[in-house]
C-alpha cells in the first residue's frame, strides 16, 4: 500500500497481487492507524474486492473524508449532530470512483464539518500526525492526510474551503490538490461555505492526484456550479515539460525581512523554499519576485472569516434534528431545534455561527459581508493580474512544519498570519492549487504550493510534476521521527 | 367610515404549473399522499444542491412581461434565512436583490371602469412544506416544499376591497391565460397578504400600515380589507388612532375579523444574501423576445376583440372570457366555422349551464366544439328545429353519444312548402270562427294558429316557413 496507483495497477493486472489482498492490507493498516493516530470515523471491514479493469483505480482501496455522503455508510461530518446519519445516496465524486472500481475502506475524521484547521475538533477526538504524534495534522482533512501519509492507501478524498486539503497535506508530507472550482461536483459534499468549498484529493504523488481527479471530475446535473471539463485530461497532460514557464512568488510572504520575530523553523522553511525557487530556474522556468499591497494581503484572513462564517451559518441551518440527526427535547419546535444544536455542535462551530449570524444582520451586512465580498474581488483581481504575466504563483505553505498539539497557537502570531492563511486565495478565486512536499525542517516535512488561473489545472499539475521529479519527496511514507 | 381614504397594497403568491419543482427534480403536482412528491433536496439532506428549473424561470419572465415590468440583466437568487419546521434548509430560496420583474403596471377593470395598478416587483421563489397541527403533534408534508411560487407585490395604490379583488381576479385570469398556473384557490395555489392603512381624504401622508397575512380566498381578502378599514376608521373616529399599530395580523374566517399575530417591531431579520449554489446567469435578449412572442391574448384583450370584431354583446363577451377554457372553447368553435353569435349563445346558455350544474371543468366536457358543430350544422341546414337541437344536446351530454346519432330522418323538420300548405289549409278550414276573429283584428290569434300547426306536426314544422304561409293565407 506504499506504492503509486500505476504500480499497484500493474501488480493487479499481472496478478501478482489481488484486490482482496490490497483491501486486507489496507484494512489492517487502517486499524493500526486508528489505534495510533485516531484518523477514522468508520472502518469498512466488509469492503469487497472489485474486478480489475483497464481503469487505473479498479480494485485499489481509498479513503473518503466523512463529509462526503456515502450510501448506506455512516456519514457524520465528524459532528455529533449527524452521529448516526446514514445517507441513502452517494456524492457524485464518490459515485464516479465507485464506477471506476475503486474500493472505499474507511471514512476519515475531520474538523467538524470542515470548520477548523487543526484536526482537533472531530467528534471522535484529535487526529495525530504520523510523523510525530505530539503534533497536529492540520485540517480539516486531517484523517485523510494522516492515513495517506501513513500508507493506508495511495489516496483519500478531501475537501478544501480555506486550505483544508493543502495544509494537512503539507504537515503530513504528501500531495494535496484541489482543482478549479466546479471541476468536481459538490453534490453530496456536506457544505461549509458553498462559494469556497472544493472537492479534491490527498495522495503521495502528482501523477496520482491527476489520475484520481480525472475520475472525480465532470459536469453534474445536480450541481449548477459544475462545468464541462471533458477536454481536460490531467494524467495524459503530465509530460514534465516546463521550459519557458513563468512563475512568481510574493515578496511580502517569502522574504524573511518581513518576519522580525522569526524562529529557526520559519527561517529554515523560507530558506528551503528559496532553494526550491532556484531549482525551478534550473528546470528552465523563469521565476520572478512580485509585490502585492500589504494592506490587501493583510485583509485576507478576515475576508475568509467573514465569508465562510456567513455562508456556514446559513448552510448548516438544515441541522435541526427534525428530519435527520438526533431529535432534540423541548416543548415546541424552537426548543427542540435549540436542544439539538446546543448538544450537537462543538464550541468552535457555535462561535463561528454567532460571527456569521452577526455579519449577516441587516445593519452589519454592508460593513462586513458586502465589504468582504469586495475585498475578495480585489484579491482575486490582484492574482488574475499576476496570471496575465505568470503561469502560476509559487509560495511556501504555512510558517514551518506541523505545530504541536499542546500549543496550537504557538505560531499564529500576527507576523505570520497571512503566511498561514494565504492558500485561501485559491478558494476566493476558485483557482487550481496543489501542495507538494519540498523538504524537511526539524525532521518534519514542509511544503510549497503552486496555484494557477482557473481552468489551467493541467499547467499547474505539470509544474508540480516537474518539480516533484527533481526532488526526493515523491511517494514518501511517514516515519515517526521522535 | 367613508370620510377616510383607504390605501391598500397586495402580495399575491401563486403556485406555478411545471413538471418538476423549482429547484428539485421531484414532481410538482397536487398529491393527496403526503411526502410522495419529494427528492433529497426538498428535505435538505446534507450535500444536496438546488438546480433551477428553466421552465419556471421562463414562466416567471412571461408574467413579468405581462405586468409590464423591467426584466433584470442577470438572473440570480437570494437566501431568506429563518428557522421553522416547514422550512427544511433553514432558508428559502427567493429573489430579493434582482427579481424577475420590477416597476410594472397593469390595467384592470373595476365595475366597468379601467384602473391602472402599479407593480412593485414580481419574483420567483420556492414554497415551504405544509404543516398539519393536531392536538399534541404536528405533521409535516414535504410535497409542497420546493413548489415554484411567483410572488407579486403591488404598490399601495388600491383604494377598496372591490379594487383589490378585481385585481386579484384579473391576475388569476392572466396566470391561467398564460398557462403558467392552474391558479386554483381551492387547492391553495393562491395565497395573499394585504396591507391596509387609512388616511384623511385630504391627507398627503400614509397612515399606519397593518398587514394581514396568508389569506387563502378572494372572498376572505374582501372581508379582511373591509374589516380592517372599519376597525381602523372606528379607532380614528374615537380619537384612538394611535392604537392602530404597525403589525401583522391574520384573518379569522369564522368571526370575519382580523387577529393580531406580532408587531412589526418584532419583525424577523431574514439575513438575505445571494445563494452561491445558483450561479448568476445572463438573461439572453433573444430568449426574452421568444417569451414575449409566446404571450397569448389575455381576457380583456379577447373581450375587446369579441365585441368589436365579432359583434358580441359586452355581457356575452365578459362571460366568455371569464375563464380561459371558455374563451378557448369559443375560439375553437369559431375556427371550426361555427358562427360567432351561435357559438356564443350555445356556450353562454346551454354549455355553461351544464358546467355550472355539474361543476365540471369545460376542458373535460363531453360535447367538444367538434361535436357541437354536428348540432349547429343541422340547424343551419334546417333539418332540425332549435327546440330539437336542445333536446339532442342534453341527450348527447347525458348519454355521452355523438349528437348525429340522435338526428334521424324522422326528426327532420318539415320545410316542404307544399306539405306545410296542405296542413295549414286544413287547420284554417277546421277553425273558421278563429279565422273570422283574427280577420276582425284579434292579432294575437296568429300564435294560436302557429301552435296548431306545431301540434299537428309534433313540432317538426319549420317555424319560419309556417309563419310565412300562415301570414299569406290569413291576409288573403
Amino acid at each position: 500500500m506504499d506504492k503509486t496507483i500505476e504500480e499497484l495497477h500493474e501488480l493487479l493486472k499481472s496478478g501478482k497481487v489481488t484486490s482482496q489482498e490490497l483491501i486486507r492490507e489496507s484494512l489492517q493498516k487502517s486499524h493500526e492507524v486508528e489505534e495510533k493516530y485516531n484518523a477514522f470515523v468508520t472502518i469498512l471491514d466488509d469492503a469487497k474486492e472489485t474486478p480489475i479493469t483497464d481503469n487505473l483505480l479498479s480494485g485499489i482501496p481509498f479513503g473518503i473524508k466523512d463529509n462526503y455522503s456515502t450510501k448506506d455508510i455512516l456519514s457524520t461530518g465528524s459532528s455529533n449532530t449527524l452521529k448516526d446519519y446514514v445517507p441513502f445516496f452517494n456524492a457524485t465524486a464518490v459515485q464516479k470512483l465507485l464506477d471506476a472500481g475503486a474500493v472505499p475502506v474507511n471514512k476519515t475524521a475531520m474538523d467538524e464539518f470542515g470548520m477548523g484547521g487543526t484536526g482537533t475538533t472531530c467528534h471522535t477526538g484529535v487526529v495525530k500526525n504520523p510523523w510525530d504524534p505530539t503534533r497536529m495534522t492540520a485540517g480539516s482533512s486531517a484523517g485523510s492526510a494522516c492515513a495517506v501519509a501513513a500508507g493506508v492507501y495511495p489516496y483519500a478524498l478531501g475537501s478544501d474551503t480555506g486550505d483544508s486539503i493543502r495544509k494537512p497535506a503539507a504537515y503530513c508530507g504528501i500531495v494535496g490538490y484541489k482543482p478549479t472550482y466546479g471541476m468536481i461536483s459538490r453534490y453530496g459534499l456536506f457544505p461549509f461555505a458553498s462559494s469556497l468549498d472544493h472537492c479534491g484529493v490527498l495522495c503521495r504523488s502528482v501523477k496520482d492526484a491527476a489520475i484520481v481527479v480525472d475520475t472525480m471530475k465532470g459536469i453534474d446535473e445536480n450541481d449548477m456550479t459544475s462545468w464541462d471539463s471533458k477536454d481536460i485530461h490531467l494524467y495524459e497532460s503530465l509530460d514534465g515539460n516546463v521550459k519557458g514557464m513563468k512563475l512568481c512568488y510574493i515578496k511580502e510572504l517569502c522574504d524573511i525581512k518581513y518576519y522580525p520575530n522569526a524562529n529557526e523553523e520559519l527561517k529554515s522553511h523560507l530558506k528551503n523554499f528559496m532553494e526550491k525557487i532556484e531549482l525551478c530556474k534550473s528546470l528552465g522556468m523563469t521565476v520572478e519576485e512580485v509585490s502585492i499591497d500589504e494592506q490587501l494581503l493583510n485583509a485576507l484572513p478576515s475576508v475568509y472569516v467573514v465569508i465562510s462564517c456567513a455562508e456556514a451559518t446559513s448552510n448548516m441551518s438544515n441541522l435541526t434534528g427534525i428530519i435527520f440527526g438526533p431529535r432534540g427535547n423541548g416543548k415546541n419546535y424552537e426548543e427542540m431545534m435549540m436542544d439539538h444544536r446546543t448538544k450537537g455542535f462543538s464550541p468552535l462551530i457555535k462561535r463561528r455561527f454567532i460571527i456569521g449570524s452577526y455579519i449577516l444582520q441587516k445593519e452589519n451586512q454592508e460593513r462586513y459581508f458586502k465589504n468582504a465580498g469586495r475585498v475578495r474581488r480585489m484579491l482575486v483581481d490582484a492574482w488574475k493580474k499576476l496570471y496575465e504575466t505568470y503561469d502560476a504563483v509559487i509560495l511556501p505553505v504555512s510558517s514551518g512544519p506541523a505545530k504541536h498539539l499542546d500549543s496550537d497557537k504557538d505560531m499564529l502570531t500576527k507576523d505570520t498570519a497571512v503566511l498561514e492563511e494565504h492558500l485561501q486565495i485559491g478558494n476566493f478565486g476558485g483557482f487550481p492549487s496543489i501542495t507538494i512536499p519540498d523538504g524537511f525542517v526539524s525532521g518534519l516535512p514542509v511544503a510549497l504550493n503552486i496555484t494557477g488561473n482557473c481552468y489551467n489545472d493541467s499547467k499547474v499539475l505539470n509544474i508540480a510534476y516537474a518539480l516533484e521529479s527533481a526532488m526526493d519527496y515523491k511517494n514518501q511514507i511517514a516515519k515517526e521521527v521522535k | 367610515m367613508g370620510k377616510y381614504k383607504a390605501v391598500i397594497g397586495l402580495e399575491m403568491h401563486c403556485e406555478l404549473k411545471s413538471n418538476s419543482k423549482v429547484f428539485s427534480s421531484a414532481r410538482n403536482s397536487y398529491n393527496e399522499i403526503p411526502n410522495d412528491n419529494i427528492a433529497p433536496v426538498d428535505m435538505a439532506f446534507p450535500g444536496t444542491l438546488p438546480v433551477v428549473n428553466k421552465k419556471c424561470v421562463h414562466d416567471a419572465l412571461m408574467m413579468s412581461m405581462v405586468l409590464n415590468c423591467k426584466q433584470p440583466e442577470y438572473m440570480y437568487f437570494d437566501r431568506k434565512n429563518y428557522y421553522y419546521p416547514d422550512l427544511p434548509k433553514g432558508y428559502q430560496i427567493t429573489q430579493m436583490e434582482s427579481p424577475v420583474g420590477v416597476d410594472g403596471s397593469i390595467e384592470i377593470e373595476v365595475n366597468g371602469t379601467k384602473k391602472t395598478v402599479k407593480i412593485h416587483d414580481i419574483h420567483l421563489e420556492e414554497d415551504a412544506a405544509s404543516l398539519d397541527h393536531y392536538y399534541d403533534t404536528s405533521c409535516i408534508d414535504y410535497n409542497r416544499a420546493g413548489v415554484p411560487l411567483l410572488e407579486l407585490v403591488t404598490e399601495p395604490c388600491l383604494s377598496s376591497a372591490e379594487e383589490a379583488v378585481a385585481f386579484l381576479e384579473h391576475m388569476r385570469s392572466a396566470y391561467k391565460y398564460c398557462g403558467v398556473s392552474e391558479a386554483d384557490t381551492k387547492k391553495g395555489q393562491i395565497r395573499c397578504d394585504v396591507n391596509v392603512s387609512i388616511m384623511d381624504e385630504d391627507a398627503t401622508e400614509f397612515g399606519t400600515r397593518v398587514e394581514v397575512k396568508n389569506i387563502n380566498s378572494f372572498g376572505n381578502v374582501f372581508d379582511a380589507i373591509n374589516y380592517e378599514i372599519k376597525r381602523q376608521s372606528e379607532l380614528k373616529d374615537a380619537g384612538r388612532y394611535e392604537e392602530v399599530e404597525q403589525e401583522t395580523r391574520r384573518f379569522d374566517e369564522e368571526s370575519g375579523t382580523t387577529i393580531r399575530m406580532r408587531s412589526k417591531v418584532d419583525a424577523i431579520d431574514y439575513k438575505y444574501f445571494v445563494d452561491p449554489n445558483l450561479p448568476k446567469f445572463k438573461i439572453d435578449e433573444a430568449w426574452l423576445e421568444e417569451i414575449r412572442k409566446e404571450i397569448p391574448l389575455l381576457a380583456l384583450e379577447r373581450k375587446e376583440k369579441y365585441i368589436t370584431e365579432l359583434g358580441l354583446s359586452d355581457y356575452d363577451a365578459s362571460v366568455i372570457v371569464k375563464e380561459k377554457e371558455y374563451a378557448d372553447y369559443f375560439e375553437e368553435c369559431l375556427s371550426l366555422g361555427i358562427d360567432a353569435k351561435t357559438s356564443s349563445n350555445w356556450l353562454t346558455t346551454q354549455i355553461l349551464g351544464e358546467i355550472n350544474r355539474t361543476e365540471e371543468n369545460l376542458n373535460n366536457f363531453y360535447l367538444t366544439p367538434t361535436l357541437l358543430k354536428q348540432i349547429t350544422d343541422e340547424i343551419e341546414k334546417g333539418t332540425i328545429s332549435s327546440k330539437q337541437a336542445k333536446e339532442i344536446f342534453y341527450k348527447a351530454v347525458e348519454e355521452k353519444k355523438e349528437p348525429k346519432s340522435y338526428i334521424s330522418s324522422d326528426m327532420a323538420q318539415i320545410s316542404d312548402r307544399g306539405a306545410l300548405e296542405e296542413i295549414i289549409t286544413k287547420i284554417l278550414e277546421e277553425n273558421p270562427s278563429q279565422v273570422e276573429a283574427y280577420k276582425n283584428g284579434k292579432d294575437n290569434l296568429f300564435d294560436y294558429f302557429v301552435g296548431q300547426v306545431m301540434k299537428n306536426t309534433r313540432g317538426k314544422a319549420n317555424p319560419v316557413i309556417t309563419k310565412e304561409i300562415l301570414k299569406d293565407k290569413l291576409e288573403q
